[in-house]
């Protein structure tokens, strides 16, 4: 994959390793809809769309069935070779839902299409058709420093459109998509292009601006080709010698995004654009973790990089907002410490009544948009959610495939653009409806209570190819552990600090049992999310040995996952070995550790006793077999006994 | 070569859609179902992306069988190492 966002598709997620067994698999698939769908939603180079598009094309062809794919029959007029975008095409239509019937005008014939009732584009009934034409498709005469020249030149061209567009309405009822025109980059004068009446430059921006104000207020749709290829690049989009070798009106490289970008408007025409914008909390909207780094600590200020880059994706969904777009809030934390920020510190551009919902809790994030979108009785193929954790982006991919999640990049400098790029809300009308629709949603921040679980998560978390690995406190791992211990707040169970020459010595103690923790899976490795100290007590009654909890804390990156419930199988299996007959835990309360207070309720621990300061003791049998999660597991550093 | 062959006869099979393609200097378009204009761009285009060159159309136009595509592909990687 290239660095490129827009060419190379960036916020779609990488194709499967096995694509090509994929696409073979698809031919031989006698209802193979869905799995085209689910495969055009990757990020897909012009080769594997042209391999997927010609798969679909050929399931057409033999009438298998597409559904849940929707036909939808489009016709091309244009100049240059459209055959070889066909297939691309197709394949990007089935990204958006579309079974695409694509009719192709034989080679340079546009008037004659346009104007013949019977002919092929006419006679085929489309639902709509791409007026595909360039620079070198219209008849154009570029005289520099004639201004009588570019008037004429640009009436003439508007004039040609216009009457093809009109006859293709009156003779197959279609509506036209009209493309702009991508300037190409050669220039004349330089700079001056831009001020010398005629020349190509001003010739075809004038023609541009025409073809905008003659689709207003009529059925016909823009298709803005003209500035998709200024952002990616006219040097880029426009080769030269592919236009040569074989009348390719870009460069292969751009195929890909044309075909998304036809494809979204599609959708957009067919009312498929997304309406929801559900944002993750903690590194999407503010750099920082608000329940570890505080109001103080998280980044959020103008002249600071991080800040300013989260501030952008608070903009970009500010003004989303005011044209429409509903938002919602999705985040892992407990919700008076998620609301803190919206309340009270000073930089936040977004405000709690900016939203319809507020979820901040424990729960996966599945569970929770689920319940967004129906509360907002909206369907899940209307909401995004942008989230800066690839497991959650994973997880909501896998448990609910219809909503959209876009992939991003590890600098937050670049999330709005890719949420941006990936035109999720792609919309071919404005209207004051639109404008109000935000608070139509009633932007009380409310909180909706979790119905029923979104799917398998069971399924899900095995699917991850999850593996744990066990350690004794180490050297190497002297630095991770320290941060850890003094950094973490809210899955701390006591929150006591410990310097690294304590963390030393307790690699040596005899008395103390150390873990470290780390987890690797299929998106990549976590490091070191855990670190357990338990302390050696011989029990009062000298009925035996017991082992107290001094430190339990974990990353709430990896929350979700029975990483605990395997944590306390590993403590139960080595406290077994050393003759510990009892496990004793304790939860000291915190400003921040709230979300841990039933911590050991959960993971079958009796309550011994609780302490006037909301301190709870907690025991539990070293007899105890906990069930083990699906996740392998790993040991280092440790003489283990045969179990 | 033999890399070079090796490689083709990767993206012939890609591009054909055929596992079963032999790829030999003697082959020509006529013995290969599928291979006119449109695909043979698509084979350009791919072997352009493959090996990391470009072609001129007149390179690729006159080109009278597999071998000359081989040996055109060994001078543009030659110079362009």
């Amino acid at each position: 994959m290239t660095d490129d966002l827009y060419t190379s598709l960036a916020w779609l997620p990488a194709p499967p390793r096995d694509f090509a067994a994929r696409v073979k698999n698809i031919d031989a698939m006698p209802a193979p809809g869905a799995p085209c769908r689910a495969l055009a939603g990757h990020a897909l180079d012009d080769n594997q769309l042209g391999r997927l598009g010609r798969v679909i094309i050929r399931a057409q062809q033999q009438g298998r069935d597409l559904s849940p794919l929707q036909p939808f029959r489009l016709g091309i007029l244009g100049n240059g070779t459209l055959d070889l975008f066909v297939p691309l095409l197709v394949a990007s239509a089935a990204r958006y839902g579309f079974a695409l019937d694509c009719i192709v005008a034989p080679y340079g014939q546009i008037a004659q299409q346009a104007f013949t009732p019977d002919s092929v584009i006419n006679s085929s009934k489309p639902d709509a058709v791409l007026l595909a034409v360039d620079h070198r498709g219209l008849p154009l005469r570029f005289v520099a420093g004639d201004e009588s020249a570019e008037r004429a030149a640009v009436e003439s061209a508007l004039a040609y459109l216009t009457d093809i567009r009109q006859a293709i309405r009156r003779q197959s009822g279609a509506i036209a998509l009209v493309q702009t025109i991508p300037p190409p980059p050669e220039v004349l004068f330089g700079s001056f292009d831009r001020v010398v009446p005629g020349t190509k430059r001003r010739v075809i921006e004038a023609i541009n601006r025409g073809i905008a104000e003659s689709v207003s207020g009529t059925e016909d749709l823009l298709l803005d080709i003209a500035t998709l290829a200024e952002t990616i690049g006219l040097g880029l989009w426009h080769s030269p010698a592919l236009w040569n070798m074989a009348k390719l009106g870009c460069d292969n490289r751009c195929m890909p995004i044309y075909g998304e970008h036809v494809a979204r408007l599609l959708a957009a025409l067919r009312g498929r654009s997304r309406k929801c914008l559900v944002l993750d909390l903690d590194n999407t909207v503010w750099g920082g973790v608000i329940g570890d780094d505080g109001l103080e600590g998280i980044k959020l200020a103008q002249g600071d990089a991080t800040g300013e880059a989260h501030l952008a994706v608070q903009e970009m969904a500010l003004t989303l907002r005011q044209r429409g777009i509903v938002l919602a809030v999705s985040s892992k934390n407990d919700e008076a410490v998620a609301r803190a920020p919206f309340q009270k510190h000073p930089e936040m551009r977004l405000k709690e009544d900016h939203f319809a919902v507020f979820q901040a809790n424990w729960q996966d994030k599945a569970t929770n948009i689920k319940a967004i979108a129906e509360e907002l009785c909206l369907g899940l193929d209307a909401m995004v959610l942008i989230d800066d954790n690839p497991v959650e982006r994973d997880l909501v991919r896998q448990m609910l495939p219809q909503v959209a999640v876009p992939e991003l990049p590890e600098d937050p400098a670049l999330f709005a653009r890719t949420l941006a790029a990936a035109g999720y809300f792609e919309s071919v009308a404005f209207s004051a409806e639109d404008r109000e629709r935000a608070e139509m949603y009633q932007s009380n921040a409310r909180r909706v209570a979790l119905q029923n679980q979104a799917g398998d998560l069971d399924s899900y978390l095995a699917s991850l190819e999850m593996e744990i690995v066990f350690g004794p406190f180490d050297r190497t791992g002297r630095a991770r552990i320290s941060q850890l211990i003094n950094k973490s707040n809210q899955f701390n169970l006591t929150t006591r600090r410990y310097s690294e020459a304590d963390v030393a010595t307790a690699e040596t103690d005899r008395e103390v049992f150390t873990l470290q923790v780390r987890l690797i899976d299929r998106l990549g490795d976590n490091g070191m999310i855990c670190a357990i100290i338990c302390r050696t007590e011989a029990d009062e009654n000298d009925s035996g040995r017991t082992w107290r909890i001094d430190t339990w804390l974990m990353s709430c990156r990896v929350l979700g996952r029975k990483v605990e419930q395997m944590v306390l199988r590993e403590i139960l299996m080595r406290a077994r070995e050393e003759a510990v007959d009892t496990l004793v835990g304790v939860y000291r309360p915190s400003e921040k550790n709230a979300m841990v207070r039933d911590h050991y309720a959960r993971l079958g621990f009796s309550k011994l006793s609780e302490e006037a300061d909301g301190t709870t003791i907690w025991a539990l049998a070293c007899s105890t077999e906990i069930e083990a999660a699906p996740m392998a597991v790993r040991h280092f550093g440790r003489e283990l006994a045969e179990v | 070569m033999d890399e070079i062959y090796r490689r083709l006869a990767h993206i012939f099979r890609d591009v054909f859609e055929d596992e079963s393609i032999a790829v030999a200097p003697e082959l020509t378009a006529p013995e290969v179902p599928g291979w006119d204009s449109l695909s043979h761009i698509r084979l350009i285009l791919e072997v352009q992306r493959a090996f990391g060159i470009k072609f001129a159309a007149a390179q690729t136009a006159n080109l009278k069988n597999v071998g000359e595509l081989a040996e055109l592909i060994q001078a543009k990687t030659a110079a362009a190492a």
